[in-house]
């Protein structure tokens, strides 16, 4: 029986193959990013990558504004709940603009995006992978990394910052319905309050963080595909490893990005 | 001179050995016929010939580029004259057959998109599938998706021609058409061939020459008599179709009570 320190040595050993197995691909991916590019680049890939961009972005639009609605809703109710003690309900805008902005938004979309958007990535590629389509393109003098990998990760860095926006309106769409419903504040004058709470940082700081999800997304999803080996119930288990893997990702990227604002800003 | 010369090449995964210090030259303007057992150690070869692996020791030459020492770019130009067939058929199933055979040519020619939808026509045309264009992959049989495969692997007029099992799972008609295909593009386009495969007809009916592989190492090579007059007790069994170790009962048996002999060793720890 191996001992616990063994067994620690080996995961330990394995997750550092994985992280280094993902900074690799980036990198890959990054130099051949270019022919992603329109104008610079291939159009080919160009067209490939808007029509993930679509993918990615558009057919997720209605799953993340229910989502951002919702999670507005709550966000309202349980701080309306605790603030009216306090007669501060006017601070519940402040709570859902300046969440939704920092937090919320990037993170809701990120988790959506990972489940419809990672774990597809997985599939597709793990299918290529087990019918040999992976090698046909190398030897029909192809870079899978820039043929399939380039076009994907940009649709992402393009899509996902977007589609956090449209969370962030959502959610303090939500926030405007319940201030409506609960205390009759007209909706322009909750949007200007709105703007009044958030800076252009906290919006910044957000779209860094989609980004920095989008990233990890894009990366684990296709690294959980180039991965698989064998058959298809390999490209199942992939999948369900590309949405677990990148959902934890996001959230202790999240944890440290917010550690970080909070440390540099004070805010 | 050799088009492909493999030199004493060694391949191991995990420590054991798949190919064994192989050497095979294959000539210009033939069919080479790869034959060999499952777990012969063909599909790795291939691997290696194709560039998609690299061997531990030993060297493989494409037109005289050592493609297990080059750069890759020199890689991607070696490649661009070889035109492959893969055993899955591995077509693109996101693009049309058109669109399939079209993606080299697209890509990595200059010509104008009437031209390249001419060739595209008269590839498919020469497998005959020329009406079939707008269909897409998982519409098609399975011998249409490996003739597909060929027309894709001939797009860029490959001056060498790689099939991998281009045989296997399709019902012996269908097969036998396949060779007819490979036989003519050979005529029509002196196209150099390697095909794999564990098909004994198939490989007797298009092969100018046949290497089979046993354990990682070349057997035999020679012509179709050649291989035919081999006394190697190998290649024997393989042509007259010899079971390696026939199942019988006592056979049976005897595992049997090495198995109970086993169950009580473990049983009185």
């Amino acid at each position: 029986m191996p001992n616990l320190l063994e067994i620690a040595g080996r995961e330990t050993l394995s997750q550092l193959d994985y992280i280094g197995s993902l900074n690799i691909q980036l990198w890959d991916t990054l130099r051949g990013m270019r022919a992603a590019l329109p104008l610079v680049g291939n159009r080919h890939r160009w067209h490939a990558a808007v029509h993930q961009m679509l993918d990615i972005g558009v057919d997720a639009l209605p799953m993340v504004a229910l989502l951002a609605m919702c999670s507005g809703f709550i966000l309202a109710m349980q701080g309306a709940s605790e603030l009216r003690r306090f007669g501060a309900l006017h601070f519940v805008i402040d709570l859902v603009a300046v969440g939704f902005t920092r937090e919320l938004g990037p993170l809701l979309t990120a988790i959506a995006v990972s489940g419809r958007s990672g774990s597809a990535f997985a599939a597709e590629i793990g299918t290529m992978k087990v019918t040999e389509e992976i090698d046909a393109l190398k030897v029909m003098a192809f870079e899978p990394v820039e043929f399939v990998l380039a076009p994907k990760y940009l649709a992402a860095l393009v899509a996902v910052p977007c589609l956090s926006i449209a969370a962030n309106f959502f959610g303090i769409l939500a926030g405007g319905f319940f201030m409506f419903f609960s205390t009759h504040l007209g909706f322009l004058l909750y949007f200007r309050y709105v703007l009044s709470s958030i800076v252009l940082r906290d919006v910044f700081a957000g779209l860094l963080k989609s980004l920095a999800f989008a990233t990890i997304i894009a990366h684990v999803g296709c690294l959980e595909g180039l991965r698989v080996r064998g058959g298809p119930d390999a490209v199942g288990r992939s999948t369900t490893s590309a949405v677990v893997r990148s959902t934890f990702m996001v959230i202790v990227a999240d944890a440290v990005f917010t550690a970080i604002f909070y440390f540099m800003g004070g805010t | 001179m050799p088009i492909i010369a493999v030199r004493d090449v060694v391949v191991e995964y995990d420590g054991r050995r798949v190919l064994d210090g192989l050497n095979l030259d294959i000539e210009p303007g033939q069919i080479t016929v790869l034959l060999g057992g499952s777990g012969s150690g063909k599909s790795t070869l291939l691997r290696q010939i194709l560039g998609l692996e690299r061997p531990k020791s030993g060297s493989i030459s494409i037109q005289g580029t050592d493609i297990t020492r080059c750069s890759q770019a020199d890689l991607k130009k070696v490649r661009r004259s070889i035109g492959v067939a893969f055993q899955s058929a591995a077509l693109f199933n996101s693009l049309s057959l058109q669109d399939n055979v079209a993606l080299t040519l697209r890509e990595h020619t200059a010509l104008a998109p009437s031209i390249i939808d001419l060739i595209v026509w008269m590839k498919l045309a020469v497998v005959g599938l020329a009406e079939f264009g707008k269909l897409h992959p998982q519409e098609l049989s399975g011998g249409m998706k490996k003739r597909a495969a060929v027309a894709r692997a001939l797009a860029m007029d490959p001056e060498i021609l790689v099939l991998d099992e281009p045989s296997a799972g399709l019902d012996p008609i269908v097969a036998a058409e396949l060779d007819e295909l490979i036989l003519f593009l050979k005529e029509t386009f002196q196209i150099t061939a390697l095909v794999v495969t564990h098909e004994l007809q198939s490989a007797f009916r298009i092969a100018d020459r046949i290497a089979m592989l046993f354990n990682g190492k070349l057997l035999a090579v020679g012509s179709k008599e050649e291989i035919r007059a081999n006394e190697h007790p190998r290649v024997r069994q393989f042509l007259n179709r010899v079971p390696d170790s026939p199942v019988h009962t006592p056979a049976l048996a005897s595992y049997l009570g090495r198995y109970v002999q086993m169950q009580e060793v473990n049983h009185d720890h």
